[in-house]
């Protein structure tokens, strides 16, 4: 086993084996995300956002209710999570549905890194078409009055991570993963949490609207979860989710054409 | 790193078993991976691959176990039999990324692009390739970290006779350097042209393990069995048995037939029709009954 063949290549495993982040997995990731047919509700919802945006305030006026409605039901409650569902099950689930992901696992290249990779591609992209055009919509609806805007972005934002985490990691356990991101986020998320009171503790938008009431004025935004709870739900299941994630990418099996 | 130990490797699915107890080792040079559709092959190739965990027993390279091991593909390059790909990237970007995944860059994707001769297209999208050319720029992704073990799953599917005879030249050409190169294929003709070992999975099982000259014996020195229907197939079975080239005649009631096994090939089928002639038999039907790949390979199991 001593013996190296003249074709083996050079070790240089120290230097790739540290990073968590790999600049081809992102830039494969990113224009597989962009360029899918899919993508295209990426760019046409956060436009709907702001045409709703700028015909509400054309036609009533500046209004701190109706901005944090728009906001809280339309955006954060429903826009998040879809743009969230095709980010983060589209950073991975496609490439193991087709099995392209063979040119990526037969790489040593640790697992967590593409996880964690795949990851904060998801999240910015997620951002981007969701946490960024909120506040555009916001300063639109009502000037980032009592900092409306404000705190519903960086809702979105949080959400948009944990969103990612969990989409993403459904990414590997099924191949209808869009299809349980959208049970979880438009049936658990938005109706048991309207039905049920304890459903809500396990909410992410919850979460992040915990984050949110605080980046706004007193008040104007608020949520079922306190902070403290809210910040440590939302870590561990971002934690959680990221680190089961590598593990089923460890042990990915791809079987015949069955 | 060249030797592929299969170690007593089973693999099911279910109820299904896809690999039963198979112990083989494949070292240096070209070993073709021979069975019919079904057999196990790609089981077999995704778990050397690492891309799927044996129920049992161990599938290592050099002693060290492939599965759960991603610093393995430091030394395997792998061919999916997939055909998807990257297909938004234009076959250079592909490569490249595939090189830039084990810690090398453009060069090395230039290097691979020029060995399995894509230069010419390589700024092309991989959406607009065709069948042949794909699996050049795949050939040429699993040889950009100059591996010593490649393993390729039905490379030859779909390709026309002259992408084959560059492919079978090529894949020559790396055993000859020293490397392991391990390829499957269900087409007999394919593995005795370009494999120098050949490995047959029949039904999960190893059936047999040679070099072509041996396979080809195995396969043609089997009794051949035919199915016969006459007009008086009572006195044909009568006449032939006393040749020694019919080993048995079984008269087939429910098809109205003679079932024949000939032991000599070449000398039976000069006296069938002689004997035919000789006592004025009509013959109706002379098929050959075990002619499929299939039966072939069954036939090697029983053996
Ligand atoms: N993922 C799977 N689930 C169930 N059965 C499978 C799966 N993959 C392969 N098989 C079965 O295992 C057997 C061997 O398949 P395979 O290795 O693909 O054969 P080959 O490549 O020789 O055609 C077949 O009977 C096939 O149906
Ligand atoms: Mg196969």
């Amino acid at each position: 086993m001593s013996t190296t063949t003249p074709t083996a290549p050079p070790a240089s495993g120290a230097a790739t084996k540290a990073a968590l982040f790999h600049p081809t997995v992102a830039r494969l990731t990113h224009r597989a995300l962009l360029g899918r047919r899919r993508a295209m509700i990426l760019f046409a919802l956060p436009a709907l956002l702001v045409i709703i945006a700028v015909a509400v305030r054309t036609l009533t006026g500046a209004d701190d209710t109706t901005a944090g409605a728009i906001l809280g039901t339309f955006a954060l409650g429903t826009m998040v999570p879809l743009i969230g569902v095709i980010a983060g099950t589209g950073a991975i689930g496609p490439e193991i549905d087709d099995g392209s992901v063979v040119y990526l696992l037969a790489k040593p290249v640790p697992r967590p890194t593409i996880i964690i990779t795949k990851l904060l591609v998801a999240i910015g992209v997620t951002v981007a078409f969701s946490a960024i055009p909120i506040l555009l919509a916001g300063f639109l609806l009502n000037g980032n009055s009592q900092q409306i805007a404000v705190g519903y972005a960086v809702a979105a934002a949080i959400a948009s991570i944990a969103y990612s985490a969990l989409f993403l990691l459904f990414g590997t356990i099924t191949r209808h993963a869009v299809v349980f991101g959208l049970v979880y986020a438009l049936v658990w998320e938005s109706l048991f949490g309207n039905l049920v009171p304890g459903a809500r503790t396990l909410s992410i938008q919850q979460w992040a609207l915990a984050l949110g009431q605080k980046a706004a004025a007193e008040g104007a935004i608020s949520s079922d979860v306190q902070l403290p709870l809210a910040v440590g739900l939302l870590v561990a299941l971002t934690a959680g989710a990221t680190w089961y994630a590598s593990r089923r990418l460890k042990a990915l099996t791809l079987a015949g054409e069955e | 790193m060249t030797t592929l130990s299969i170690d007593h490797v089973s693999r099911w699915f279910g109820n299904v078993v896809a690999v039963n107890d198979i112990t083989m080792t494949i070292g240096p040079g070209v070993t073709g991976l021979l069975g019919p559709n079904g057999a196990g092959k790609s089981t077999l190739i995704n778990m050397m691959g690492g891309f799927l965990a044996p129920s049992n027993g161990s599938v290592t390279l050099d002693g060290t176990t492939i599965w759960r091991n991603a610093g393995i593909y430091r030394h395997i390059g792998i061919v999916p039999e997939r055909e998807a790909m990257y297909d938004f990237l234009t076959g250079r970007e592909f490569v490249v990324a595939n090189a830039e995944l084990h810690g090398l860059g453009r060069k090395e994707a230039a290097r691979a692009l020029a060995t399995v001769e894509m230069e010419y297209a390589q700024d092309r999208k991989i959406s607009t390739y065709s069948k042949g050319m794909r699996q050049r720029v795949k050939m040429a992704s699993a040889l950009v970290h100059d591996p010593s073990v490649l393993l390729l799953d039905e490379p030859f599917n779909g390709m026309d006779p002259r992408q084959r005879m560059q492919l079978m030249e090529l894949l020559r050409r790396m055993g000859d350097q020293g490397r392991t190169v391990l390829f499957s294929s269900h087409i007999l003709e394919e593995v005795e042209q370009l494999a120098s070992h050949i490995e047959v999975v029949v039904a999960g099982r190893h059936a047999a393990s040679g070099d072509f000259r041996k396979i080809r014996r195995l396969m043609t020195d089997r009794p051949h069995r035919y199915l016969v229907r006459s007009d008086n197939d009572r006195a044909l079975a009568g006449a032939l048995i006393a040749d020694p080239s019919t080993s048995g005649i079984e008269v087939d009631l429910a098809e109205g037939a003679l079932r024949i096994q000939a032991v000599d090939f070449a000398r039976f089928t000069a006296l069938l029709p002689r004997v035919a002639r000789d006592h004025g038999i009509r013959l109706l039907t002379v098929s050959p009954s075990d002619e499929s790949l299939e039966s072939v390979f069954s036939y090697l199991v029983a053996a």
